[in-house]
């Protein structure tokens, strides 16, 4: 399999260190977004050419990817370039401040790249018009094929600068890709940039295949696959392209999640009619029963200090969301509402269980509190679910499908974000129908 | 008199609703019992009277009169044919999550293959294997399709 995280280094260099006048409350939602004018980077005379990319329009590209990305946050408003008043070169050594304020811009961003002796070099600048000063300054050097992620790591400098909040643009989402009629799907996995771009898949649709999670260091996704007709959970490594199954069990294997650690897979096995929750550890190979209970014990996810498990059981009769202890013990039923409840999800930051719930035929993601208090439901559709985190714990991706006509028409299924503040829900682009997405953690952390 | 009429009116009006009602059993009658289907629109035959499929109401596992009678069809049919190994496929419908509808059609096959081991077939003839909601046999986004998709359905495999 070709290789997908081509290892590579950033150089960063702080240029200059300041301090942060405008501010964004990322809390309350995209009320009133931020004007902020992306200018695009010049591109130095002396820049070589390069296979595979147009050198004249890399800098215009670029701040095309950071506006991108800044508008999808709803956080803010990239003002059109017609309306810039200074060239790229001229505005990223000293902009006139009151020029830019005049297009009611409140942030600024310059920049200028090169590419010489096949090293791209990018320095971008943030600027604080209102107090008309520089805020952050950043120069990378990197093999210019990695073009596209440094403009999502400068959108993630950006971001972080205004927000206070680590970004999550420099990240990629698994998910499954689907085509074909209703009642004969294909899926395949199915790897994309969080913008939609450099869209890659990791099989080639003769399986079934279901429900893939990165590890934490995203080198790893273990997921569902239907190979020879035995459901297992399997491990690839995107790498190597090597695939495992994941322990010896003698059933159905499914809903794989791994360990903060990246240590243990946690997954379901269904035996008898009865699916339990067990741990396998990836070094030593021991297997450890969690859950011992005749009902349906399923969706597992740690804690981000690995030490409780959320998941979801029909022990009281219908689906709802329990807490234990990552050995087992301890379980709590922390879902109380109107409705059923399933797919908890545990928050990065730990504060939060993202969940789908289900009520009077309609499906609704939501968040509460790890104790199941402060339920907040944040969008209601004919069927959505799966939400996973975005690695700063801000927005959620889910899929949703949409009802299918007598002979399967019109079904679809696609990969939508929306923030936790309820605000900014928005259909991600994917080359084909989607479902299942798990988010990344930051790449270059 | 006044009185008469209204009567005659009232009844008019139950007889309607009857007839009404009447219609939308007539359509369902046929179809679903409460929440299982009783059609036998999408069913197969393993061998001639013997349909290959039995239905489960919304989250259930449970079997009904119905299908305890299929399943007791297909436990003759199987000690009539030794050799024959099969494999029951558990299902659910689309309005599920879809972790929680691998487990739950991983117990409907089991329900199935239960009932079949009582009637004497081992359970070594019996694989299993759940599909969850991958596999609806109608694609249809309606209760009726759904019902015809909460199925478990034991199929030959040699």
């Amino acid at each position: 399999m070709k290789k997908i995280f081509t290892a590579f280094l950033f150089n960063i260099f702080v240029i200059s260190p300041s301090f942060a006048l405008i501010e964004i409350d990322i809390t309350r939602g995209n009320l009133d977004p931020l004007p902020i004018a992306i200018s695009p980077l010049h591109v130095d005379v002396k820049s070589e050419n390069y296979d595979g990319i147009k050198i004249k329009d890399l800098g215009n590209e670029i701040s095309k990817i950071i506006e991108d990305n800044f508008r999808a946050t709803g956080l803010f408003n990239p003002l059109k370039k017609e309306a810039f008043v200074q060239k790229p070169d001229i505005a990223h050594l000293k902009p006139r401040f009151e020029d830019w304020r005049l297009i009611k811009a409140q942030a600024l961003v310059t920049g200028k790249l090169l590419i010489k002796e096949s090293k791209l070099k990018v320095e971008f600048r943030l600027w604080d018009l209102a107090a008309a000063k520089e805020m952050t300054a950043l120069a990378f050097t990197t093999t210019p094929s990695n073009w596209r992620r440094v403009a999502h790591i400068i959108s993630d400098k950006i971001y972080e600068r205004l927000t206070g909040e680590e970004g999550y643009f420099d990240t990629r989402i698994i998910y499954v890709a689907e085509s074909g009629p209703k009642n004969q799907r294909i899926k395949k996995l199915a790897i994309m940039d969080q913008d939609g771009a450099n869209t890659k898949y990791l099989t080639l649709g003769n399986e079934l295949v279901l429900t893939p999670r990165f590890n934490p260091t995203n080198q790893m996704v273990t997921y569902m696959s239907y190979f020879r007709n035995m459901p297992r959970v399997y491990l690839l490594d995107i790498e190597t392209g090597t695939q495992e199954v994941v322990g010896n069990f003698p059933g159905m294997t499914f809903a794989p999640r791994f360990s903060p650690d990246g240590k243990k897979i946690v997954m379901s096995f269904a035996k008898d009619g009865n699916s339990d929750i067990y741990t396998m550890d990836l070094d030593s190979r021991v297997v450890e029963r969690i859950t011992d209970h005749s009902s349906i014990d399923t969706s597992p996810s740690f804690s981000p200090d690995g030490k409780f498990i959320a998941f979801n059981s029909d022990r009281s009769g219908l689906q709802q969301i329990y807490v234990m202890r990552s050995d087992g013990s301890g379980v709590k039923r922390i879902t109380f509402g109107k409705g059923i409840y399933g797919t908890p999800v545990w928050s990065p930051r730990g504060d939060l269980i993202a969940f789908t719930k289900m009520r009077k035929g309609r499906f609704y993601i939501g968040v509460m509190r790890v104790d199941g208090t402060g339920e907040r439901l944040l969008t209601e559709n004919y069927y959505q679910e799966a939400p996973s985190w975005s690695p700063n714990g801000r927005v959620l991706v889910f899929y949703r499908e949409t009802k299918a006509g007598s002979k399967g028409e019109g079904f679809s299924a696609k990969l939508w974000s929306i923030d936790i503040t309820g605000y900014n829900e928005r259909r991600l682009k994917t080359e084909t129908d989607a479902s299942d997405p798990s988010w990344s953690s930051l790449l270059s952390k | 008199m006044m009185f008469n009429k209204s009567l005659k009116n009232i009844l008019l009006v139950i007889f309607a609703t009857l007839i009404l009602s009447a219609c939308s059993t007539a359509k369902k009658s046929g179809n679903i019992d409460g929440d299982v289907y009783t059609g036998k629109e999408t069913v197969k035959y393993l061998a001639s009277g013997v349909p290959d499929r039995v239905f489960f109401a919304t989250n259930k596992s449970s079997l009904t009169t119905a299908s305890r009678a299929t399943l007791r069809k297909q436990a003759t049919f199987l000690r009539k044919n030794k050799n024959l190994n099969v494999t029951i496929e558990g299902h659910a419908d689309e309005r599920g999550t879809r972790e929680y509808n691998l487990a739950l059609g991983e117990r409907r096959a089991n329900a199935a293959r239960d009932y079949l081991m009582t009637y004497g077939i081992s359970g070594k003839r019996i694989s299993v294997i759940s599909y969850g909601k991958e596999k609806p046999v109608n694609p249809a986004s309606t209760p009726l399709a759904w019902s015809q998709n909460r199925r478990s359905v034991t199929v030959k495999v040699n």
